[in-house]
């Protein structure tokens, strides 16, 4: 009885992941509705440039260290399309992250537990 | 509240990744004793929600934007030590994917986010919440208080990371290196945003996590330990 309500909770979970993976272009677009800008400490070169005037030289070098396959949540080349296709690219973003995550978490959970997963 | 790459200097991130590596260590040990079997999905979807919950950007219009993380709720419902765990999965999955916190700076940002707001956002709803019964409203307003204050402390501890770089590294003439703001802007400009609308945000989805976790399955906020 325990472990069927322990079950449900966690599928219910999943599915709360779900709505807000699909509801998840809200974080795009209601920013740019009202202008929200760039989060603080987050601007790009040319933010920072557009704020104090120069690049710092030691951001200059680490700024574009990685490549992340989705950058903020897109595809790359995307960053100029409207507003629905970035947002159907942040509804792929937030299933493939959590997709991810749940493979991640199972490869550590199989790690640190013997035999539990599968259960 | 995600320091991106080039924000810190060498010095800080490695200083931020040495502090990490006890607490991973510890989290590791007590979620390996601990966590029993069944357990082990909540730990995946925890990680998951605080991952989709930090996509919801919220404006202050014609300033800047923010986001709940949602550790706090994690915490409450997992313990402490599997929240870092989560989160931190969380962070680097968002950091090595998309782009969103730095690589050299995983260290810092799992610092605030899956240490800072996880440890203290438990603490405060513990000490808050006292000894009410599992279904007390009073949890409700714990929660929310712990998730406000939790999210405000991280975003401080992040703030001062930032505004220590011009401290820590300029040229001759005076330009840093890195963050270019000291700790006089970035200190009011984090915690302002946090204190007015992102702080709020993180309440209400952690005092309204723990309102459905109360309808649906109690078991969850007994132990959390």
């Amino acid at each position: 009885m325990r472990e069927g309500n322990k079950m449900k909770t966690v599928a219910k979970l999943w599915i709360w992941v779900g709505v807000f993976a699909v509801l998840s272009p809200l974080g795009l677009i209601l920013p740019k509705v009202f202008k929200g800008g760039d989060a603080w400490g987050e601007w790009d070169a040319e933010g920072i440039n557009g704020l104090v005037g120069y690049i710092p030289a030691g951001f200059q070098k680490l700024t574009d260290l990685w490549k992340a396959p989705l950058p903020d949540y897109t595809f790359r080349g995307w960053e100029d399309k409207g507003l629905i296709q970035n947002g159907f690219a942040y509804v792929v973003s937030a299933v493939a992250g959590s997709v991810i995550i749940w493979l991640t978490m199972r490869a550590i959970s199989r790690l640190l537990i013997k035999k539990t997963w599968d259960k | 509240m995600h320091i991106p790459d080039g924000y810190l200097n060498p010095a800080t991130s490695g200083v931020m990744l040495a502090a990490m590596v006890p607490v991973w260590t510890a989290a590791v040990r007590n979620v390996k004793k601990n966590l029993k079997a069944r357990q082990v999905p909540l730990l995946a979807v925890g990680a998951a929600f605080s991952f989709v919950i930090m996509m919801f950007n919220v404006p202050i219009p014609g300033g800047s934007t923010g986001h709940a993380v949602g550790s706090v709720l994690v915490a409450i419902l997992l313990g402490p030590w599997s929240a870092c765990l989560a989160v931190t999965v969380a962070l680097v999955i968002q950091a090595l994917i998309f782009g969103d916190g730095g690589i050299t700076a995983i260290g810092a940002n799992c610092f605030n986010m899956a240490f800072v707001e996880v440890f203290t956002g438990y603490f405060i709803y513990k000490l808050l919440s006292g000894s009410s019964e599992i279904t007390s409203g009073r949890r409700g307003i714990a929660a929310g208080a712990a998730g406000y204050i939790a999210i405000n402390i991280a975003a401080f501890s992040a703030s001062v990371m930032f505004g220590i770089q011009p401290i820590l590294s300029h040229t001759a003439d005076g330009q840093t290196l890195y963050c270019p703001y000291g700790l006089k802007t970035a200190v009011p400009a984090m915690l302002s945003g946090h204190l007015l609308v992102f702080g709020w945000v993180e309440a209400i989805v952690t005092a309204l996590g723990i309102k459905y976790m109360q309808k649906t399955d109690q078991s969850l906020l007994e132990g959390g330990k």
